[in-house]
């Protein structure tokens, strides 16, 4: 209770190296400038979304050096992999990133089924794509709203919910589950959709086309939105492609990537959808190609839908609990909605998997953001972080 | 202005009235937001505690009354007391020139804006200490933009109000009233519209409201100035925000809307009905809109507001001469 404590916080640092902080502070104010502040932005921050730690040098409000901080959400899902077997470690999946639950679903057991050289059925492969859209219409609504709230509009975040929570109930009905998913089965999916899956997915798609056109007069056309994002945070194609980001990031930049097209799997090659490219880098661009990319996960909906055989949802004779992998290694992506998933499975024909390595997207989108972020304002810097749409379990993993 | 015994138990009565005003409004707009929150966001807002919610707020406040006061560690504590309740006490002197009616003044001077412009001036005072003191960064970014922001608000808030001084000739703010009409074509708003405008823009920005409400930018500063304060000291913060937000809508009230006159009944529930239409307004901005950026906000101020603002009041000033 003495005022004698009292240290000028933004008083300029005659001991760069001082020792001020935890570890990973200390050492990033050894290089940084004087008349600089040191800002720990998380891991309890509104704006990191989880536990994600930025340290940034503030001159001013300008940011001039950034440093993400990983590793608070950090549950060894990889080494979970190595002492569980591949049907233990299903439900572990949903955990890696909680709201594309089901694309990770799919890159695990697709690496599985491609190892052993399992046949999914067609109607199961259909329904995969269909819980596969939905899911990820669901993440990109609920990157819609938390990325406006960093921007402080704290409306849309709740009519995103309201959406999402529309694609759970109808998820609910053939996953179980609503948040952590775990819906895929070896050689196929666990349960098949009824009539009232049908019958709500049918509602929903012009439902939210409907809705998707008032987000654009209330959200999107917004002049202080518009202000906030268009030419904030560029990324060409050049830094994305130096850092191994994928997903939205990089098709904003101008590169129509995507793994449903480029290294096609399950029934993708037989559905007919645009791939967004462009229109710009920023974090504009990157808002309208995932706003776009709800359009088409719209329209695979639609056509899987429509186009969806009969038959079993699981194959013949599919694995058991006590399934063992053959010896040998195989590489699975999927499209995850936040770029490419990789799974990289190496087994020795023991009860688990010798290795199972992870490719997370919003690993490498994030490591874009130090470089994204120099010589912004914090407010754009934040804007940038949220633009990459991180999920912090799927950094960590 | 003669001191004498009845004049001060005058102002003493009228403070502690102001005092209940505060607090009350405080309590009805705490209610009244959160549900007009809930409507925007198809929501149903509070509705547990009491029927349909309605002492919710009550609970809040005596929640944040019973509170530890808690001091963080390294802070500057006399000013980090101090800064609270200088927050909330120029409000008490804001409100004794308002003319709520037409017999209804505390404190009737002929300077009534000239005390409400300097004293509202403090206010940013205490937001700087409040930043400076708790010894936080989030805090002390908060403070430097609530210094820059203020300063700039109040340069077009006064021209605008400048404006409609020249047209009545007075800084009383009953007389004010008196020269506008009962029917809203009477009103300063149909002759000085650009002023109102002006006006009503650098009112949110001077109250610290979305989407102008930079100095506790949440995504950005975690709650900016007043970042390590709760309890008590949260609640005065809290307390003087509802009661600034309530003072310019008077002033607007007065100054562009008729003040307690109407179509019928003259009376203070006009000024009243008036200023919670100007509330709902800024609640309504708040739940819709997204921030600006701080370079943004100091750009529509400096390059748009202000030479508008001196524009009108040249226009305005050239044709009082001449008619």
């Amino acid at each position: 209770m003495n005022n004698l404590n009292f240290i000028n916080p933004f008083s300029v640092r005659e001991d760069p190296g001082s020792s001020v902080g935890d570890l990973y502070t200390q050492n990033f104010s050894r290089h940084a400038k004087t008349g600089t502040v040191i800002l720990n932005l998380g891991p309890q921050h509104p704006s990191t979304h989880g536990v994600l730690r930025v340290i940034v040098e503030l001159e001013g409000e300008y940011v001039i050096r950034a440093e993400p901080v990983l590793g608070y959400l950090h549950r060894m899902h990889e080494k979970m992999a190595e002492v569980k077997t591949p049907w233990q470690f299903i439900p572990n999946m949903g955990r890696v990133d909680y709201l594309h639950p089901v694309a990770w679903n799919w890159a695990q057991v697709g690496a599985c089924e491609r190892l052993a050289g399992l046949e999914v059925p067609e109607r199961a492969e259909y329904l995969r794509v269909i819980s596969c859209e939905l899911n990820r219409i669901a993440s990109h609504l609920m990157w819609w709203g938390a990325f406006v709230m960093d921007l402080g509009g704290v409306t849309p975040i709740l009519y995103a919910f309201e959406e999402r929570e529309k694609i759970n109930d109808i998820l609910q009905i053939i996953t179980g589950s609503r948040l952590t998913i775990s819906y895929f089965r070896f050689g196929g999916v666990s349960a098949d959709i009824d009539e009232r899956f049908v019958r709500l997915t049918r509602e929903f798609i012009p439902y939210l086309r409907e809705r998707l056109k008032m987000y654009k007069a209330l959200v999107t056309d917004n002049v202080i939105l518009r202000r906030r994002l268009e030419d904030i945070g560029p990324m060409g194609v050049d830094i994305c492609q130096r850092y191994g980001a994928t997903g939205p990031v990089l098709r904003a930049a101008g590169l129509p990537r995507d793994v449903r097209r480029d290294i096609p799997y399950g029934v993708y090659p037989k559905l007919d959808f645009a791939i967004p490219a462009g229109p710009s880098d920023d974090c504009f661009g990157r808002y309208l190609v995932r706003l776009f990319e709800v359009e088409t996960s719209l329209n695979i909906v639609e056509q899987a839908l429509n186009e969806l055989p009969d038959g079993p949802v699981k194959m013949d004779k599919a694995p058991k609990a006590n399934w063992k992998l053959p010896a040998g290694e195989t590489y699975f992506a999927v499209e995850g909605a936040r770029g490419q998933i990789g799974v990289h499975l190496v087994s020795d024909g023991g009860k688990t998997p010798y290795r199972l390595k992870l490719r997370a997207p919003s690993f490498c989108n994030l490591s874009l953001f130090a470089e994204a972020a120099k010589g912004v304002l914090l407010a754009d810097a934040i804007a940038i972080l949220g633009s990459l749409d991180l999920v912090i379990p799927e950094v960590d993993r | 202005m003669d001191l004498s015994i009845t004049s001060l138990a005058q102002i003493i009565i009228a403070c502690l009235m102001v005092i209940g005003l505060m607090v009350a409004n405080a309590v009805v707009m705490v209610y009244f937001e959160r549900k007009t929150a809930g409507f925007i966001q198809r929501r149903p807002g509070p509705y547990e505690v009491g029927p349909r919610g309605t002492i919710q707020a009550i609970c809040d406040s005596m929640k944040l009354l019973g509170k530890q006061l808690f001091i963080p560690g390294n802070v500057d504590w006399l000013l980090y007391f101090l800064a609270p309740v200088l927050a909330f006490f120029p409000v008490l002197l804001l409100f004794l020139p308002i003319p709520f009616g037409k017999f209804l003044t505390a404190m009737s001077v002929d300077e009534g804006i000239l005390l409400i412009l300097a004293f509202s001036g403090l206010g940013v005072i205490s937001n700087i200490l409040a930043g400076w003191s708790s010894n936080n960064k989030y805090g002390l970014l908060g403070a430097a933009r609530a210094v820059s922001q203020s300063i700039a608000y109040e340069i077009p808030m006064i021209m605008s109000l400048l404006a409609v001084i020249f047209l009545s000739g007075s800084l009383n703010l009953s007389q004010i009233v008196e020269e506008q009409g009962s029917w809203p074509w009477q009103w300063n708003i149909c002759v000085q519209p650009l002023a109102f405008f002006i006006y009503l823009v650098s009112l949110v920005g001077e109250t610290n409201r979305a989407p102008f409400d930079l100095p506790e930018a949440e995504s950005e500063l975690t709650a900016g100035f007043h970042t390590e304060y709760s309890g008590m000291g949260f609640a005065l913060f809290f307390l003087s925000e509802y009661a600034n937000m309530l003072l310019v809508s008077f002033v607007c009230v007065t100054f562009f809307l008729g003040g307690w006159k109407g179509p019928f009944l003259d009376g203070f529930w006009w000024t009243f009905i008036k200023a919670y239409l100007i509330m709902m307004f800024i609640v309504w901005l708040r739940w819709t809109f997204p921030r600006v950026r701080f370079d943004q906000l100091l750009n529509i101020n400096w390059k748009w507001l202000l030479p508008l603002s001196i524009l009108n009041l040249w226009i305005t000033a050239i044709v009082v001469k001449l008619l």
